[in-house]
């Protein structure tokens, strides 16, 4: 009978700690919406900061973000569709992918405030593109490129084997058979990854703290090398620097609401891809 | 046929030199910290410089010790585990042990999605409820202490030792379940001795990579944590940790400057430590995958 009890007690507090869990991350998530919904407008999402950033929209902070990981996919797309490709289908088996391989694993552990600083001393400094939209996207995409190598990198591995040599055994070079055959076979995984790191990069703060962002600037910026503000970066500040911080909280609450939204909805559309296509593989 | 060839060689050159350059970005990373780090060194001395018990960087002369970043970040880290093993561990036994399938279908990708919420919004959370809340509660001075940092990041942290302690719980074979029942455990003694034991590796990789996140988590820490660069004495005075003092004064330091040398030489060392974290992880992850038999 004392079996029982102890079964009974232990999966109980295995329960409470689900139950905890989803409780606190629920009431952020709920508190978010709660106080922010009431703030957010269609004018709120397509008008210019006025007064200081106490009101009007934050349309320019939205187009910000945007331009900063279009910035960093731009970059970190190509660069690591194609490490995943060398490694998976070129490189030789060796001490080197296997050097290769611990580096990206690291690559993807660096502290994101860490990115910000080597992109200031390289991005910033170095190479004299200043505190800017471009700066900031090099950042984000070297943030995101050990993310978008890791996932392409899997969906290069689950493409069968017999599909590749059957095209090699009907005479396509081995880049015809990467072009025609395995690509286009590990396309929806490598976009399930993308879009992963999308909403990964579009939260991010520490690495554009000194390489883009700017509290205050007038209107949408007009090239790369302009500063920008952007929705993470402006939350901080908000709730940090001005000089109306009870205003200024609830555009805070606002600003975070969206934030919220746009991470959840790209991160839950991929996970939701790639449930499907894990079920297709089954099949 | 010649042409041929030689666009196959061209595109495994393309592919190879692409490949080589995100290397190089890691060596870069680690090239650029030594390079704008070490001066500081060279000027105060490493040991001095590590435990330094004053980091008064703006004053005249200013005094760079950075042993009260590194104990801020270390009482964080610690906070955080205590929340985030627990919770995370146990949510993933739920998960892996007593969830029905749909129940599992439903909340594993749940968890995956909250591991994606920003650290940014954490950060708000905890200023704007956190903070007053603990404030009210202790009678505090101010609410921004170690420990609101350690529950935001304990729960931020949560959903990473969920994830990846649940993945090491479906890889232990259900013939060990089997065996067990076989010789008349119930659910709990087969969980608590051979299922628990098996997965142990798998989970400790789970719980070292979610310290490591925490360890390195700027923005929440940057915004709830308080901000004094003290030695802490109780979870219940301000701390500043590492990379909140990086986040906080880089915007100040004058490039070039002891101080601008001082904050890359912590980012330094915050990178080493978070290599540490990694290599160890990934040396507990492969024994795992060696003991139960999966692809090394």
């Amino acid at each position: 009978m004392k079996k029982d009890v102890v079964q009974k007690l232990g999966f109980s507090l295995i329960f409470l700690c689900i139950l905890t869990t989803v409780f606190f991350l629920g009431t952020i998530i709920y508190f978010i919406f709660v106080k922010g919904a009431p703030i957010i407008s269609w004018d709120f999402l397509t008008k210019v900061p006025r007064n200081a950033m106490t009101e009007g929209g934050v349309a320019p902070i939205i187009a910000g973000t945007f331009y900063l990981t279009l910035g960093a996919m731009i970059f970190s797309v190509p660069l690591g569709l194609a490490c995943a490709i060398y490694i998976c289908e070129y490189s030789p088996k060796s001490f080197i992918v296997n050097i290769i391989r611990i580096s990206i694993n690291n690559l993807a552990g660096v502290p994101s405030v860490v990115f910000g600083l080597f992109g200031l001393a390289v991005f910033v400094n170095f190479l004299g593109f200043g505190v800017s939209i471009l700066s900031g996207s090099l950042t984000l995409g070297i943030l995101a490129l050990p993310l978008i190598i890791s996932a392409s990198q899997e969906a290069l591995v689950a493409v069968p084997h017999s599909i590749r040599e059957a095209s090699l055994s009907l005479g396509a070079s081995k880049w015809e058979t990467i072009k025609r055959i395995v690509l286009p076979a590990a396309l929806p995984g490598i976009l399930t990854g993308v879009i992963l790191s999308v909403g990964r990069v579009a939260g991010e703060t520490a690495p554009i703290l000194f390489t883009a962002a700017a509290f205050y600037k007038r209107g949408y910026p007009k090239n790369i090398f302009n500063e920008a503000m952007a929705l993470p970066y402006h939350i901080y500040a908000l709730m940090t620097e001005g000089a109306h911080p009870d205003k200024q909280k609830a555009v805070a609450y606002g600003c975070s609401l969206v934030l919220l939204l746009l991470v959840l909805f790209i991160s839950g559309f991929a996970i939701i891809l790639r449930q499907r296509q894990r079920s297709s593989y089954a099949q | 046929m010649a042409y041929r060839r030689i666009k196959e060689q061209a595109y495994k050159w393309i592919f190879t030199i692409l490949a080589f350059s995100s290397l190089f970005f890691l060596v870069g990373i680690v090239i650029v910290l030594f390079k704008e780090g070490t001066p500081i060194f060279q000027k105060i001395g490493f040991l001095k410089f590590i435990f330094g018990r004053k980091w008064y960087p703006t004053y005249n002369p200013p005094d760079f010790g950075i042993l009260p970043l590194i104990l801020g970040s270390l009482w964080v880290t610690v906070g955080a585990s205590l929340v985030c093993i627990p919770l995370g561990v146990g949510s993933a036994l739920y998960l892996n042990e007593i969830a029905g399938f749909k129940q599992r279908q439903f909340l594993k990708p749940v968890i995956e999605l909250l591991a994606s919420i920003p650290s940014v919004v954490y950060g708000f959370f905890g200023l704007v409820v956190v903070t007053p809340f603990l404030q009210r509660l202790f009678n505090l001075p101010t609410g921004m202490t170690a420990l609101n940092a350690s529950l935001i990041l304990g729960l931020m942290a949560t959903p990473t030792v969920c994830s990846i302690a649940e993945d090491a719980l479906s890889y232990v074979p259900h013939s060990f379940r089997e065996a067990s029942f076989a010789v008349g455990a119930d659910r709990w003694q087969t969980l608590t001795r051979v299922v628990i034991p098996a997965a142990g590796s798998g989970i400790s990789t789970g719980i070292i990579l979610g310290m490591s996140r925490a360890i390195g988590e700027t923005m929440t820490v940057l915004m709830v944590a308080g901000g004094a660069a003290v030695i802490p004495g109780t979870f219940l005075e301000p701390v500043r940790p590492m990379t909140a003092a990086i986040a906080a004064e880089m915007g100040e330091a004058p490039m070039g400057g002891s101080h601008y040398h001082a904050l890359f030489a912590i980012a330094l060392i915050l990178f080493l430590i978070t290599f540490v974290f990694n290599i160890i992880a990934e040396i507990v992850s492969r024994r795992f995958r060696i003991k139960l038999g999966l692809n090394g």
